[in-house]
C-alpha cells in the first residue's frame, strides 16, 4: 500500500460496495441531504438501504444516517468505510470507530483534525462554501448539509445533475426549494474538484439494478397494504417507531377512501392511550368494520387485557407492533425482535394469537392486507410484527402486485342467511373451530347476542359451568389449528451440500442472506428457513426433519423464536441452537458469519 | 302514549319483546329499576331493536345490559373501557343508537380517562352511570363518588372528597348532562327519551342505591335519602319528532324549550325559576353549590345540542363503514400504481 497525504491509498478500487455514515446532530436539517444522497444512488441504479440511527430527542443529540450501497444487492447493515463527520460533539468517537482504510469527510470549521493516519481525510470549509448563499438563520444552517453532498458527490463519482434530480424528488417536485440547496452543492462540488485530490478507493458507478423498483419504509408499505385490505377504522396512540405507520395511513386514506363528494369511508382516532386505541379498533371490529391499531412494546403491554378480550370474545382486529428495544421504555429509537414471545401469547390465562412476520416492504404490503383477511376469517386479533429497522428505514423493493384474491368477510350471517335459525354464536358448525357471527343492525330478530369476556356457552349466554369452559377452549384450539393452515408458510432456500440450516424471521434476513453468500463462496453452503408467521404452518413443521443442526438467529436476548420452535416441534427440539443477540443495532453480515462459523465444520 | 304492557307499539312489538334475560342483581337494586325504564322507553318510542346497541364495562351496573333489550346486540367490554369500544362501534356503524351502562367505579375510577375523552369527542350515545358509591361485586369498597367522611362496616372511613361525575362531564365539554334518582321513574324516562334524541354524548348520572352495601338513610346514595331530599330543577317533558307539539299553559319564563337534533323537543317546566339549562358556567356553579349545601339536585343540568358528534366531525359517508362493499373497501389498481409511482 502506498502512503499518501494524510491517508492510506489502496491500489484497488472499491466500486458500489460500501457503507457511508453521516454523523450530525438531530434537528439540524441533515435528513434532506441524507435522503438526497440515498436517492441519488438509487437513481443511479445502485441497490441501497438507508438507516436512520437516531436519538429519542427533538434537537441537539447525535444522529447517524447509514447508507449501504451494494453491487450485489445486499442491503443489510455494514460497518461504514466512509464517515461524514458533521457533529462536533461526536467527532472524535466517530473518527475512532471508522474502519481502517476508511474515508473521513469533515467540517473544517470545527477546528478539530482526525488523529488517525490509516484513513483518508477531506476537510470541508462549510462556512466559506455557504457564505454567498442568500439564505438566513435556520435555513442557512440547514443548507450547510449540502456542502458534504457536493464534496462526496465529486469524490465518489455522482454528478451534480444526479444530486439535483434526487433533491427534486426529496422536495416533492418543487424546483423552487431545490434551487438554494443545489446552489451550495454546486459550489462544494467545484471547490472539491479544485482544492482536494482524490486519494481513496471508493467509487460509485451507474448500474441498472434499481429500475422499476420502489424505495419506501416498511411502515409506509404496511399502511398501504392495510388500505388495500379495506381497513376503515384505526385507533392509535403516538409511539416511536409506529407513529409513521399511522402517518402513512393518514396520507393514503384521503387519496383513496373518499366517496368523491368529500365524505370519508374511514376514520382514524388518536386515542387517549393505547388501551383506548385498541378498544376503539375492537369496537369497530365487533360492529363489522375492518380495523387496526399500530403501536410498539409499551403499547403492547397496555393492550394486553384487550387482546385477551378480543381472543376470548372472538373479535377481529389487526395490531401492528413495530418493535423497539424493551423492557420498559428501553431504547425507544433502536430496533429489536423482542416482542415475539409476548405477542404470541399476550393476555392473562390461556391465549394464543396469529402473528405475521414480514421481512421486507413487499411482505409489509402483502401481510398488511392479508392480516385483515385472517382476522375476519378467524374472528380473532391478528398481530403483524415489524421492527424499527424495517418500519422506519428506506428499503428497496419490487412494486407491489395488486391483491388478486377478493376481499372475503368471514362467517358473517346476514338476516336472510340466518333465516329462521337456529343461531348459536359460538357453535362449531363446520368443525373448523370458527362460529358464525352476526353484526349489529341485523334485522333478523334472532340475530342478537351479548358479546362478553366472561365465561359463555355456545349461545353466548353467561356460564360458569366447567364443561362449557372446557368445550369452548377445545374449540378455540381447533380454531388455532385452522389458523395454522391459513397463515403464510415459511420460505426455504437450499444450497447444495449444506450441513446446517439457519432459521430466522423478519428484518434479520438481509444480514443472513449476505453472510450465506459470503460463506458459500468460502465453501460453506447453508440452508435458510425464514418463518413468516406463528403458529408455524403445517408445511413448516416438515422443514427441519432433514437437518441435524438448526441455528436460530434473532435480535433479542432470550432466543424467543428458538423457544417457540422447540415447543412447537418437540420431536426435533434438540436440533435448535439459539443465536440470539441484541444491542439495538441491526445485525451485520460479518456478525452472522462469525457466529455461524462456530457451528461449521472446518471453519477457522 | 300510555299503553298496557301487552299492547303492541307502533312497530308491532309488545313491552315484553324489549326485555332481556332475568336479572341476577340483588332484589331491590336500583339498577333493576333503571333497566325497567330503559325497556319502557324503548317500547314507548317504538325503537327498532336492531337499531340499538348496548354496551357496558365491568361491575354490577355493567351486567345489566343483559337484562334489557334482548333483541339488540350488546357487548360487555373491559372494566372502564366501554367508551373506547363504543367509539369504535359507532364509527363502524354511525346509524346505530347506543345505550351504554356503567357504574361509578367503572366511570369514576378505572375508566375516568376513557369517559372524559368519549365526552370530549362527543360520540353520539346515551351514557348511563348507575351510581351507588360502592363496588358491589367485590363486596362494598368505596368508590370515588362515595360521601366524604362516610363510614361503612366493611370499607371503613372514607377520608376523600366525593367525585361528581356530572361536573367531570361538564368540564369535559359534554352537551347533555343530567342527574336523576333510581326512585324517580318519571324523570328517568323523560331524560332517557331526550338523551336518545341528543346529537352527541348524553350523560345520565343516576343515583342507584346498592341495597347490599350502601343503603343506610344517612348515605346520599340510599333510597331513603333520595326520597327525602331529591330536589328537581324542573319537570321534564319530551315530545318525540313528528308529534304535534302542544304547549301547556305556563307563566312567562316558566317553561324552557329545547329543540333537539332529530326534531324532538324537551320542555322543562322550571321549579327553580332562574335556572337556565343552556348555561354551562351556571350549571357548573349550581352543581358545586348543591355539593356545598348537601342538596340532592336532579334534572337536566345542561344541554347544548349544537356541538357536532364525532361521526359528523369525521365527515363519514351515509352508509355505515361496516356495510361498505368490497369495491368500496379496496381502492383500484390505478390507485395502487399511482401511490407506488411516488416511491420509484
Amino acid at each position: 500500500m502506498e502512503k499518501r497525504n494524510n491517508g492510506t491509498r489502496l491500489t484497488h478500487r472499491v466500486v458500489n460496495d460500501f457503507s457511508i455514515v453521516v454523523s450530525t446532530a438531530n434537528g439540524t436539517g441533515s435528513q434532506t441531504a441524507n435522503l438526497g444522497l440515498l436517492r441519488a444512488f438509487f437513481d443511479m441504479g445502485i441497490p441501497v438501504n438507508g438507516k436512520n440511527i437516531f436519538p429519542s430527542n427533538i434537537a441537539g443529540l447525535p444522529t447517524w444516517y447509514h447508507i449501504r450501497v451494494s453491487q450485489e444487492g445486499f442491503v443489510g447493515r455494514k460497518e461504514p468505510s466512509i464517515l461524514i463527520a458533521f457533529n462536533r460533539a461526536t467527532f472524535l468517537g466517530d473518527v475512532a470507530e471508522l474502519q481502517p482504510g476508511g474515508v473521513c469527510f469533515y467540517n473544517r470549521d470545527f477546528g478539530l483534525v482526525p488523529d488517525r493516519d490509516d484513513i483518508t481525510c477531506y476537510p470541508i470549509p462549510v462556512k466559506e462554501m455557504t457564505a454567498d448563499s442568500a439564505l438566513k438563520g435556520k435555513l442557512k444552517e440547514y443548507v450547510a448539509n449540502m456542502t458534504f453532498l457536493g464534496v462526496i458527490a465529486e469524490k465518489i463519482g455522482i454528478s451534480v445533475e444526479n444530486i439535483e434530480y434526487a433533491l427534486l424528488h426529496q422536495f416533492g417536485g418543487r424546483q423552487k426549494l431545490v434551487e438554494p440547496n443545489i446552489e451550495v452543492v454546486r459550489v462544494a462540488f467545484e471547490w472539491s474538484k479544485i482544492n482536494s485530490v482524490k486519494s481513496d478507493p471508493f467509487y460509485v458507478s451507474p448500474l441498472g439494478k434499481t429500475h422499476g423498483k420502489v424505495l419506501m419504509t416498511g411502515n409506509e408499505a404496511g399502511a398501504l397494504g392495510a388500505v388495500f385490505g379495506g381497513v376503515s377504522v384505526a385507533g392509535w396512540y403516538p409511539i416511536t417507531p409506529s407513529t409513521s405507520f399511522i402517518d402513512a395511513l393518514r396520507k393514503f386514506f384521503p387519496e383513496m377512501r373518499n366517496d368523491g363528494e368529500g365524505k370519508a369511508t374511514y376514520h382514524v382516532v388518536q386515542a387517549e392511550d393505547e388501551i383506548a386505541a385498541l378498544g376503539i379498533a375492537i369496537g369497530a371490529g365487533w360492529a363489522g368494520a375492518r380495523s387496526l391499531t399500530a403501536t410498539s412494546g409499551p403499547g403492547i403491554s397496555l393492550m394486553s387485557e384487550f387482546v385477551g378480550f378480543g381472543y376470548f370474545a372472538e373479535i377481529p382486529v389487526v395490531i401492528w407492533d413495530i418493535q423497539r428495544v424493551g423492557p420498559s421504555t428501553g431504547l425507544p429509537t433502536r430496533t429489536s425482535q423482542g416482542d415475539l414471545a409476548s405477542t404470541y401469547q399476550l393476555g392473562h390465562g390461556d391465549s394464543k394469537h396469529v402473528v405475521l412476520l414480514p421481512s421486507s416492504i413487499e411482505e409489509c404490503f402483502q401481510f398488511g392486507y392479508q392480516a385483515h383477511e385472517l382476522a375476519e376469517t378467524l374472528q380473532t386479533p391478528v398481530f403483524v410484527l415489524s421492527d424499527l429497522d424495517l418500519g422506519m428505514n428506506s428499503w428497496m423493493g419490487d412494486p407491489f402486485p395488486y391483491p388478486n384474491e377478493p376481499i372475503k368477510r368471514g362467517k358473517v350471517l346476514s338476516s336472510e342467511a340466518l333465516g329462521s335459525g337456529p343461531f348459536e354464536r359460538y357453535k362449531d358448525v363446520d368443525g373448523d373451530g370458527i362460529g358464525y357471527r352476526t353484526l349489529p343492525g341485523n334485522t333478523n330478530p334472532i340475530s342478537a347476542y351479548f358479546t362478553r369476556g366472561t365465561g359463555h356457552d355456545t349461545k353466548a349466554e353467561y356460564s360458569e359451568r366447567g364443561k362449557d369452559w372446557e368445550e369452548n377452549f377445545k374449540r378455540l384450539r381447533r380454531k388455532f389449528e385452522t389458523a395454522r393452515g391459513l397463515v403464510p408458510g415459511a420460505t426455504k432456500d437450499v444450497m447444495q451440500g449444506s450441513s446446517l440450516c439457519i432459521v430466522a424471521f423478519g428484518s434479520t434476513r438481509y444480514a443472513i442472506e449476505e453472510a450465506r453468500h459470503v460463506l458459500s463462496r468460502k465453501g460453506f453452503p447453508t440452508d435458510f428457513v425464514r418463518i413468516r408467521a406463528l403458529p408455524v404452518s403445517h408445511s413448516d413443521l416438515s422443514l427441519f426433519k432433514e437437518h441435524e443442526k438448526v441455528i436460530v438467529i434473532e435480535m433479542n436476548n432470550e432466543g424467543q423464536l428458538c423457544g417457540i420452535l422447540r415447543n412447537e416441534m418437540p420431536e426435533v427440539a434438540d436440533r435448535f441452537i439459539s443465536v440470539a443477540y441484541l444491542d439495538g443495532m441491526p445485525l451485520t453480515s460479518e456478525w452472522v458469519e462469525c457466529r455461524l462459523g462456530k457451528h461449521l465444520e472446518g471453519w477457522s | 302514549m300510555k299503553r298496557g304492557p301487552g299492547q303492541a307499539n307502533n312497530i308491532g312489538l309488545t313491552r315484553n319483546e324489549y326485555t332481556g334475560s332475568a336479572s341476577t342483581l340483588c332484589k331491590g337494586c336500583g339498577h333493576n329499576s333503571i333497566s325497567s325504564q330503559i325497556i319502557q322507553v324503548a317500547y314507548e318510542l317504538s325503537l327498532k331493536p336492531e337499531e340499538i346497541i348496548k354496551l357496558s364495562g365491568i361491575g354490577c351496573s355493567s351486567k345489566s345490559p343483559a337484562y334489557f333489550l334482548g333483541m339488540s346486540h350488546g357487548i360487555n367490554a373491559l372494566h372502564g373501557r366501554m367508551p373506547a369500544v363504543a367509539t369504535g362501534a359507532l364509527l363502524a356503524n354511525a346509524s346505530l343508537k347506543a345505550i351504554g351502562v356503567s357504574g361509578d367505579g367503572d366511570t369514576g375510577s378505572i375508566g375516568l380517562g376513557n369517559f372524559k375523552h368519549l365526552v370530549r369527542r362527543n360520540v353520539r350515545m346515551v351514557y348511563v352511570i348507575e351510581n351507588n358509591g360502592v363496588y358491589g361485586l367485590t363486596k362494598g369498597q368505596f368508590s370515588s363518588t362515595a360521601d366524604e367522611g362516610q363510614e361503612l362496616k366493611y370499607a371503613g372511613d372514607n377520608p376523600f372528597p366525593e367525585m361528581d361525575l356530572c361536573l367531570e362531564a361538564l368540564i369535559a365539554g359534554c352537551g347533555f348532562v343530567a342527574r336523576s334518582f333510581a326512585g324517580d321513574v318519571k324523570q328517568i324516562r323523560a331524560l332517557l327519551k331526550a338523551a336518545l334524541s341528543h346529537r352527541g354524548t348524553a350523560v345520565l348520572d343516576i343515583i342507584s342505591p346498592c341495597v347490599a352495601f350502601n343503603n343506610q338513610d344517612i348515605s346520599t346514595k340510599s333510597f331513603g335519602y333520595g326520597r327525602a331530599n331529591q330536589s328537581s330543577l324542573h319537570e321534564i317533558g319530551y315530545v318525540p319528532p313528528m308529534e304535534e307539539i302542544i304547549l301547556q299553559d305556563h307563566e312567562p319564563g316558566e317553561l324552557e324549550i329545547v329543540e333537539l337534533h332529530d326534531g324532538s323537543q324537551i320542555q322543562l317546566r322550571k321549579l327553580e325559576a332562574e335556572y337556565d339549562a343552556s348555561d354551562r358556567i351556571e350549571a357548573v356553579r349550581r352543581v358545586q353549590l348543591s355539593q356545598e349545601h348537601d342538596e340532592f339536585l336532579t334534572g337536566l343540568l345542561y344541554i347544548d345540542s349544537t356541538r357536532p358528534s364525532l361521526s359528523e366531525v369525521a365527515h363519514l359517508v351515509e352508509t355505515p363503514l361496516a356495510e361498505l362493499t368490497a369495491d368500496q373497501l379496496r381502492p383500484s389498481k390505478n390507485d395502487l400504481d399511482a401511490a407506488l409511482k411516488r416511491y420509484m
